[in-house]
């Protein structure tokens, strides 16, 4: 049996950072206070001691020039890990991303490689309003160039990113600023967890429910609640927005028949569309009903308690939204 | 010796640095002790005579806009105690009806454009404000406040080029209190004298004491009348200190207690009212009727907060379109 430990999902970050760290000396972390306060969530912690100045930067307040450095020196054979420190602030270093670090390996006609992680955070749950809550992974699914990582766990935290790390094409790695304290066991043995390869969270038969992120586990606990009452789900997590695992997805609708999305990120024009598309153009003989979206509202973020989650998906309108796919 | 300011002007920035102070002290009570407020919490405490400077500095049409930590100016620019504090609470008589929280108070109706939460954009916004005064003609002048940390963004550069050439008329303030976060400012940059930073676009810089707010005053006071007058904008940085961490959650590991208690001893607050009493400008009485009433604010405040309805849940959907008959997606 493999050992295992309980670890946060900052600490399996941290672990994935000093793993990969250790085995290639071209990986080096860049962003605000990455350094010396150790990440806003204390993911770096220890970092900078253990590694130096030289591979853990402490970036000034510049977004635009940390993507930058991450660009060219990715070009120059480099493995930066860039941390944008809410994906809020992503806004600043968008053109070094989508006009740079995703055209170069075309551009160069495949010479240059761009092995960056664009490691950021987003999603609600934390009280942080408007310009610090926003969910925004949408934009970069419509950037051909990039992966698009989603992680929901611990588990799943750790084994993306050191695959991240060890991809070639630019990653966005957006995590969830309400997972960092989530607690999971994992294996103290070293793993990784490919990219473009959807999870299934639990078996069911009667509906697939795909969710993203930090609705995981929302997704999880509903379907634990339907349980009881005789509805099967099974729960797919797609772990990469993009590339997407559509095998397993239609494998899992063509045997349920009914399909829910869940994704904190607004409906319109955004990725659960691109899901629900997937499932429309891959099974739409064997769906007994239209695919359904349990999504954020489109709106800002509000600050109070009661109004910030109201408008993300929550247990309850994931039960609802299956109750009445399923008449029942 | 006697002050080149008024009795009234030290009575006022007095009355306005200690409502500023304990609203901070009090609103940080009620989220530590109480779990009242959430979420981020940037205290004004330590920089408080640059508000009360830059007040009487400008007329109420001027503009101010500033960042995140935004407490401060929202009260001195007037907006009341009372939604401000209901806003911290997140109800819905809030300066944004509990939607912004600390980072967003807002007040159009008293010239105040916001706190906001992206470090360094509001360089620019601040810059848009001074480009419609220009266009309309009128004499007022946008106070456009920023971090030491938010000078390092290419924003500021792109903007200040403008602002030159077009002459807007603003004042960058620079509320250098040495950290972004946990980065000192020497961490950052090769050029740690701010104000350096206006040289490449030939603009007007000057550096100055931010723990008294004579200086704040005078400075600021030159620089908007050249704004008033067709000359431009001016980059004035403002040395002062924040007392508290950079939010409610931080260690503050990046400094040490005794350099904290360094810039106490120049405690802003102590500074007014060390003048008041050695120049006798007010007996111990005028004072303590001032401290009285500041209280009396500041308890009103927390009671309209704590006794204000929470936002109807309609709320979440408004003041996204102007149109209310927009579709939205709803279950
Ligand atoms: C664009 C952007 N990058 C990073 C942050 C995170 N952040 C918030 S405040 C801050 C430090 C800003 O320091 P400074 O401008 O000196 O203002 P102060 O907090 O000292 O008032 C940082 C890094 C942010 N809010 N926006
Ligand atoms: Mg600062």
């Amino acid at each position: 049996m493999t050992e295992t430990q309980v670890v946060t999902y900052g600490e399996a970050l941290g672990q994935a950072y000093r793993e990969e760290m250790l085995r290639d000396e071209n990986v080096y972390l860049i962003g605000e206070d990455v350094g010396r306060w150790g990440s806003l969530y204390r993911s770096s912690k220890g970092l900078l001691a253990q590694f130096g100045p030289k591979r853990v930067k402490d970036a000034p307040l510049s977004e635009a020039a940390i993507a930058g450095c991450a660009v060219g020196s990715a070009a120059m054979g480099m493995r930066p890990i860039a941390e944008i420190m809410y994906i809020d602030f992503i806004t600043i270093a968008m053109d070094q991303i989508v006009n740079h670090a995703a055209k170069w390996y075309q551009l160069s006609n495949g010479k240059v490689k761009m092995p960056i992680v664009f490691r950021t955070q987003g999603g609600a749950g934390r009280r942080n309003s408007s310009q610090h809550s926003q969910s925004l992974e949408n934009w970069f699914v419509n950037i051909p160039g990039l992966v698009v990582v989603m992680p929901s766990s611990p588990y799943e935290i750790k084994g993306l990113l050191k695959s991240a790390v060890r991809d070639n094409n630019p990653v966005m790695f957006i995590e969830h600023k309400s997972l960092y304290f989530a607690k999971e066991e994992i294996p103290i043995e070293e793993y990784l967890i490919p990219l473009g390869v959807a999870n299934v969270k639990r078996e069911g038969s009667d509906v697939t429910v795909i969710a993203t992120s930090w609705m995981v586990s929302f997704a999880i606990n509903a379907a634990e609640q339907l349980q009881k009452e005789g509805i099967s789900c099974e729960v797919i997590d797609p772990r990469t927005l993009w590339p997407l695992d559509k095998e397993t997805i239609l494998r899992s609708v063509e045997k349920t028949k009914h399909c829910v999305v869940v994704t904190e990120a607004p409906a319109e024009g955004g990725w659960s569309a691109e899901a629900a598309a997937v499932v429309f153009e891959g099974c739409f003989q064997l769906l007994k009903k239209p695919v359904t979206r349990v999504t954020g509202m489109r709106t800002g973020i509000p600050y109070g308690s009661v109004l910030e989650m109201q408008v993300i998906p929550n247990e309850e309108k994931i039960v609802k939204a299956i109750r009445n796919l399923l008449n029942k | 010796m006697a002050t080149k300011f008024s009795k009234e002007t030290y009575l006022y920035w007095y009355e306005l640095m200690q409502l500023i102070r304990q609203f901070e002290l009090t609103a940080e009570e009620k989220y530590k002790m109480e779990g009242k407020i959430r979420g981020f919490f940037h205290a004004y405490v330590g920089q408080e005579a640059i508000a009360a400077g830059c007040m009487t500095a400008t007329r109420q049409e001027d503009p101010f806009i500033t960042a995140y930590r935004d407490h401060g100016l929202a009260l001195a620019k007037g907006v009341s105690a009372n939604s401000c504090m209901a806003e911290l609470y997140g109800k819905g008589t809030g300066c944004a009806k509990g939607k912004g929280g600390s980072m967003h108070f807002f007040g159009k109706d008293v010239f105040f454009f916001g706190g906001h939460g992206i470090v360094g954009a509001q360089i620019g916004t601040g810059a848009g404000l001074a480009f419609a005064e220009k266009y309309r003609g009128t004499d007022n002048v946008s106070i456009t406040f920023f971090g030491d940390g938010a000078a390092r963004q290419g924003m500021l550069h792109e903007v200040f080029n403008i602002a030159m050439t077009w002459k807007l008329p603003v004042v960058f303030i620079c509320e250098n209190n040495n950290y972004a976060m946990g980065t000192s400012v020497e961490r950052t940059s090769n050029v740690v004298d701010i104000y350096k930073l206006a040289d490449a676009y030939e603009m007007p810089a000057d550096s100055l004491d931010g723990m008294t707010p004579e200086p704040v005053h005078e400075a600021v006071a030159r620089a908007v009348k050249r704004a008033r007058e067709g000359g431009g904008p001016t980059l004035l940085e403002i040395k002062t200190y924040r007392y508290k961490g950079h939010s409610i959650s931080d260690p503050q590991k990046y400094r040490t207690k005794e350099e904290v208690d360094e810039y106490k001893q120049r405690d802003p607050l102590q500074q007014v009212l060390k003048k008041i009493t050695t120049e006798k400008l007010a007996t111990k009485e005028e004072i303590a009727a001032i401290d009285k009433r500041v209280s009396d604010t500041v308890q009103a405040a927390v009671k309209f907060a704590e006794e204000s309805p929470w936002p109807d849940d309609s709320e979440v959907l408004k003041d996204i379109y102007q149109q209310q008959d927009y579709p939205f997606i709803v279950d």
